[in-house]
């Protein structure tokens, strides 16, 4: 891949992106756009968000100084005796229980990638993201942890280990060609999963029918089929 | 009679931890490729490389396929005469070491905690964990210890279903699990579909996470008109038009099985389970001569355990594998 950043190839585009990004290269991303990471991340999850933002406990470092990439992930890791890091799996956890700390979280961490599995809900893309002039990346399958663990050069740092654990810790990674990813929404706030589910739903109606339903109904939130359960 | 030693059983079920974390079943494997080979859609295609990919990753590296480590649990079926040094309770505390040891080594994710005050001891053990199953089989001195690592907060529901619901019934709750789970890839499809039905609840939902998760792709119920059903669900969960990550496409279902259990005669529960894109099983054999056999087929089924009569006659037993 070269320096520009861009390939094609298959149907779907593949791009390089440099952590920090810019609004530039963000705004070239086209929803389905296959991305990989060069820089610094770090790990966020409910942990760190409860902490900083409902805490109101200052963030251990200084977030914009050190990346503008939140990645909702526990990494499969343990620590040594003699207090380094072994990484080795890295995979994404559910992004949609974070959507309530979204509006604080942008105004605190300035984050313009949100990386993780399954995205936001639409509304979350348009009222926050967009807003903010951040985009989301979907990490794939979900399962590629040992793709995206390989891709880690070195642990940079871990905060809040004793006070958070493993699992919700900061970790601060060095990345390089990190992905693969998607992009699930763009610079506008648009939707892949919103897209694709609409592609779905023409069909719901196909599947079930002929069917009859069941003697005894259930009490749900929703009955409708091509609701989302997010 | 020689002892299956402890040592031993402390030495496998470390080594199935790692290997389970990391090298994915040929089954599983083989079944995603044939997906890949039906998949028009081009995002659905990518997914299936990627996770492809993903696989020879994690062996070359040996570093755990998906970071989401799961539940990490055993299956112990024991032959009929099978000994073991300080029996089963030195066989539960050996397990349990192997874990500790195991997720610090390999490393595998801490996920387990206590519901509540969501205390994590660091090492996948706690209260019940991790889970231990026991079945039994007629025959020799010998142990089958099982590791899966379920991972996966979605993807699986329980449902009392009536006879009237028949046919009908069971369709439409898997097409609803599909579709719930489905969207986004909650359930990290394609998955190997498990079905419990009949037994009491508690035994549906056990019988569908065992045809998940202890079952190889590829594999069918020797009860013609189960296997039948198993056919015609896989085809239908691949045809909603749903693939991975909730993406246009046709790859749902690896493999759907079923497993059925006689239940009260007004009632047909019914559960389902996905096995996700990390189907993380493996399977070891301890025999009492010190030999251990490594494999990825737990053959947790067996015509012994799913008899009929009461008796286990000797016709029945010529068709045993033990
Ligand atoms: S469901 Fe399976 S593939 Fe998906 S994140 Fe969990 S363990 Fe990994």
């Amino acid at each position: 891949m070269d320096g520009s950043g861009t390939e094609s190839g298959g149907g779907l585009r593949r791009k390089r992106l440099k952590v920090p990004v810019d609004d530039a290269a963000l705004r070239e991303l086209e929803l389905g756009d296959i991305v990989f990471l060069d820089g610094v991340i770090y790990t966020g999850r409910e942990g760190l968000y409860q902490r900083i933002l409902g805490d109101g406990i200052e963030p251990p470092v200084p977030l914009r100084e050190i990346s503008n990439a939140n990645f909702h992930c526990s990494p499969a890791a343990s620590v040594n005796d003699d207090g380094t890091y072994n990484v080795g799996a890295v995979t994404a956890t559910a992004s949609f229980r974070f959507s309530k700390w979204l509006d604080a979280w942008f105004e605190t961490s300035g984050c313009k990638l949100i990386i993780g599995k399954g995205g936001m809900s639409p509304e979350d893309y348009k009222t926050q993201l967009a807003p903010n002039g951040a985009v989301y990346l979907t990490t794939v399958g979900y399962g590629t942890g040992a793709l995206l663990g390989r891709a880690i050069k070195r642990v940079v740092d871990v905060h809040w280990l004793e006070e958070l654990g493993i699992a919700q810790a900061m970790w601060v990674l060095d990345v390089e060609n990190f992905g693969p990813l998607i992009v699930e929404s763009d610079f506008e706030g648009n939707s892949l999963f919103e897209q694709q589910n609409k592609l779905v739903n023409e069909k719901v109606e196909a599947a079930y029918e002929g069917l009859k339903p069941p003697a005894l109904a259930r009490y749900g939130e929703t009955t409708n089929r091509e609701d989302e359960v997010v | 009679m020689a002892m299956i030693k402890a040592d031993a059983i402390e030495e496998a079920a470390y080594e199935l931890t790692a290997k389970a974390a990391i090298e994915i079943p040929q089954d599983y494997r083989d079944g995603l490729r044939g997906m890949l080979k039906g998949e028009e859609a081009e995002l659905s295609r990518f997914v299936l490389e990627a996770m492809l990919e993903n696989y020879e990753a994690a062996e070359q590296d040996r570093r755990a396929m998906c970071a989401d480590t799961g539940v990490p649990r055993f299956f112990v079926k024991a032959g009929n005469e099978a000994q073991i040094e300080g029996g089963f309770v030195e066989l539960e505390t050996r397990l349990r070491r192997a874990l500790a040891r195991a997720t610090h080594d390999v490393p595998l994710r801490p996920n387990r905690v206590h519901p509540l005050s969501r205390k994590d001891n660091n090492n996948n053990v706690g209260i019940g964990a991790p889970e231990i199953d026991y079945t039994f089989e007629p025959g020799g001195n010998w142990v089958d210890i099982t590791t899966v690592h379920k991972g996966g907060l979605f993807g699986s529901d329980y449902r009392m279903l009536f006879p009237g619901d028949g046919i009908d019934g069971i369709k439409r709750f898997f097409l609803d699990v599909m579709y719930e789970f489905g969207r986004r890839g909650l359930a990290c499809q394609p998955a190997i579909v498990g079905v419990g039905l009949g037994g009491s609840k508690d035994i549906a939902m056990t019988l569908g996470k065992q045809a998940a998760c202890l079952r190889t792709v590829g594999d069918r119920n020797p009860d013609q008109q189960v296997a039948a059903l198993e056919d015609e669900l896989k085809e239908m969960g691949n045809s909603i038009g749903m693939g991975p990550m909730g993406y246009v496409g046709s790859s749902m279902v690896v493999d759907c099985h079923i497993e059925v259990g006689c239940c009260h005669t007004g009632g047909m529960p019914i559960s389902i389970h996905s096995f996700c894109l990390s189907s993380r099983r493996a399977v070891a054999r301890l025999h009492g001569d010190g030999r251990i056999e490594y494999r990825t087929d737990p053959n947790w089924f067996t015509p012994y355990s799913r008899r009929e009569s009461v008796e286990w006659t000797e016709a029945e037993q010529s068709l045993a594998v033990v």
